[in-house]
């Protein structure tokens, strides 16, 4: 199988007044054509530091230094994203690789009109002239689900609800049909029933055009939703990875293991007062993780003399799952 | 909007009022009135003053003097120069457009540079031109704007000889070249300290544009840094400028005085400075509610146009 992407050992390091920061350590993973690749974590575990990677769009050097290698199956052949000049990145960007943020507020213009910007998307990429650009951007926002869309194309941000925000923001990432679709937290700032919209919709444009989909989020009911495989990260580091139902079935990895056990369930509601068991402690400091199994603090399996000395590396325990941690062995009988 | 902009002229109408009690208390609490003047004529007598005060009306209790006054004014009489006995509306209206010219051009000027230098600095943050651009706009801030008009004088009229160091043109010659050389050195003198406040606002607001959302999804959908720039960072940081410019203007007509006074500009500077000396309340009354009216009316059309160019207001 010759991935679409191939992100291969990708660290980002930050530089600040207080010291550097290593966002991303030794992240690998890769997208096959058509799939939907779920990334999951905590907060601040690194998973929109490596959309915006893939991208490119985090600070420029030397405020953040990142490396390793990412290739890309683009239109024109092969392409090595960090190796490539920032002018032919512009192309990349919207062109092949479209990016979707949380805020659909925040992440449009206040200022231009809906349909005006993702014309600009169509110009950017397919050329043409503005009255084409335009009739496409309608095109696109009907094909988004957007009723009315010549008029809504001439409405502002602020007059769309959250839900057709994203819908218009899904529009603009499709302006010039990318292969690969990167989608950060998509659906956290809407509301369930819109939620649930915005995954429908996100199914059938795949199955239409045989998107790709890097899809971030905290969310792991989504994820049994949505994904074929699974990326889950903590601290900087990938920690495992299996197709989704596999992993939701049989998680090795302990954090794995919190993170599904902290998801409500139905059959098992919630009784008032009661809390989400959520994993005890905390996300270690970047700047102080351990020099060993990062999530050894936290864990109900941890063993001083194996989990507190060595980082352990990603094994395969399958054919498709990965899994990052010493003991999974014992775990897994 | 049209409620809006009723409530907004109630209240802009309402501030001139106030203004003009402010105003026109100050001017006669000051002492040394308008009859000090004729005193100095030769051969007045304490009878004639006292004639001429009654005449004038200044006899008068001050509340009194301030009602005529507001009743005069508001059926469209602003009184008389005590001075030549012309209409104080044609006298200003004689001064007011060598000001407009003088504002205008040094606003243009200000705004052009100043945006300039702020965009570059936010750009190019921390380079060694945005050390200059803020070391630049701090010593602009703290040069007194009477002191750099003497020194531009000094250098460009009296050693280089290369402009006029005032008037507003060479009598008798009233071609364009002759107009633009005599309003070079004023215009650039005003515009200093608006260069200077417009570019610093321009970088923060700038910088703050920069770091939005939206701007991150237009470089992620893959538009030319010069795109971005142009469509959705200036588009969105000119909007708190408009209401910078609006609040700039009284500070804009306080270095138009100044700067009218170095340079023997005819404009309403000259003259406010001139009529205080001879007491010639009318005058003064008169320019200060031109100023004010001038300010309001600049307040309201930043107001105006902020809603013009932020659908956000415009569609609430
Ligand atoms: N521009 C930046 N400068 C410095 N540090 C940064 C920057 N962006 C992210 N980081 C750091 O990188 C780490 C990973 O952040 P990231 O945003 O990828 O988390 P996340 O998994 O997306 O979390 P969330 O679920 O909250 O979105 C955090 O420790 C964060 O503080
Ligand atoms: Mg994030």
């Amino acid at each position: 199988m010759s991935a679409l992407l191939d992100v291969e050992d990708l660290a980002v390091r930050f530089r600040s007044d207080s010291g550097e920061v290593t966002a991303l350590e030794g992240v690998s993973f890769s997208v096959a054509a058509g799939e939907t690749l779920a990334i999951v974590g905590e907060s601040s575990s690194g998973k929109s530091v490596s959309a915006l990677a893939i991208m490119r769009l985090l600070p420029p050097a030397p405020a953040c230094r990142v490396t390793g290698r990412i290739r890309f199956q683009g239109r024109d052949g092969p392409i090595s994203l960090l190796d490539l000049p920032e002018r032919a990145m512009v192309a990349v960007r919207g062109g092949e690789i479209a990016m979707i943020f949380q805020e659909p507020m925040t992440s449009l213009n206040p200022v231009h009109m809906i349909g005006r910007q993702i014309a600009e998307a169509v110009l950017a990429h397919e050329g043409g002239g503005k009255t084409a650009a335009l009739r496409r951007a309608i095109e696109l926002l009907d094909l988004v689900g957007i009723p009315d869309a010549a008029r809504r194309a001439e409405s502002y941000p602020h007059q769309l609800s959250g839900g057709m925000r994203q819908r218009a923001m899904i529009a603009m990432a499709l302006a010039s049909r990318p292969k690969l679709l990167i989608a950060d937290e998509p659906t956290t700032a809407l509301d369930v029933t819109v939620q649930a919209q915005i995954l429908d919709l996100l199914r059938r444009l795949q199955a239409e055009t045989g998107l790709a989909i890097i899809f971030i989020t905290h969310n792991l009911g989504v994820v049994a939703e949505i994904a074929d495989r699974t990326l889950v990260m903590y601290s900087g580091q990938v920690v495992e990875e299996a197709p989704t139902a596999s992993l939701l079935a049989a998680p090795l990895m302990p954090y794995t293991r919190g993170l599904l056990n902290s998801v409500p369930r139905l059959e098992a509601a919630l009784r008032p007062g009661q809390r989400l068991p959520a994993i005890a402690g905390n996300v270690p400091d970047p700047r102080h993780r351990p020099a060993a199994c990062t999530f050894q603090p936290r864990c109900d399996w941890a063993q001083p003399d194996i989990c507190g000395v060595t980082r352990p590396g990603m094994e395969r325990v399958a054919e498709a799952h990965l899994v990052r941690c010493a003991r999974w062995r014992e775990i897994a009988v | 909007m049209a409620r809006y902009l009723l409530s907004r002229i109630g209240q802009s109408l309402f501030l001139l009022l106030i203004v003009s009690i402010i105003g026109f208390a100050l001017l006669h609490l000051t002492p040394g009135g308008p009859l000090s003047q004729f005193a100095l004529t030769p051969g007045m007598t304490a009878a004639d003053l006292h004639r001429i005060a009654h005449e004038m009306g200044l006899d008068q209790p001050l509340p009194i003097q301030y009602l005529v006054w507001l009743w005069h004014l508001l059926q469209g009489d602003w009184g008389r120069s005590y001075r030549d006995q012309e209409p104080v509306l044609a006298i200003i209206g004689e001064h007011l457009p060598a000001t407009l010219e003088l504002m205008a051009s040094s606003t243009i000027l200000a705004v052009i540079i100043g945006t300039w230098v702020g965009v570059l600095s936010a750009m190019r943050r921390y380079s060694v031109a945005d050390y200059l651009a803020t070391i630049g706009a701090m010593v602009a801030l703290s040069i007194p704007t009477f002191w750099f008009g003497l020194v531009v004088i000094y250098i460009f009229s009296v050693s280089l000889e290369w402009l006029p160091s005032g008037g507003i043109a060479t009598i008798g010659n009233g071609s364009v070249l002759d107009l633009a050389r005599h309003l070079i050195l004023p215009c650039v003198v005003l515009a200093l300290v608006t260069v200077a406040t417009w570019s610093r606002y321009m970088r923060s607001a700038t910088l703050d544009v920069a770091a939005q959302d939206y701007v991150r999804t237009a470089r992620a959908k893959g538009l030319r840094p010069g795109q971005i720039l142009r469509q959705h960072i200036l588009r969105n940081a000119m909007l708190p400028m408009i209401t910078l410019a609006g609040l700039q203007l009284p500070t804009l007509l306080g270095g138009a005085l100044v700067a009218e006074t170095v340079f023997t500009w005819p404009g309403m500077g000259r003259l406010f400075l001139d009529s205080l000396g001879y007491r010639d309340y009318p005058v003064v009354m008169g320019l200060l509610m031109v100023s004010a009216i001038l300010t309001l009316i600049g307040n309201l059309a930043a107001d105006i146009l902020y809603v013009v160019f932020d659908p956000r207001v415009r569609l609430a």
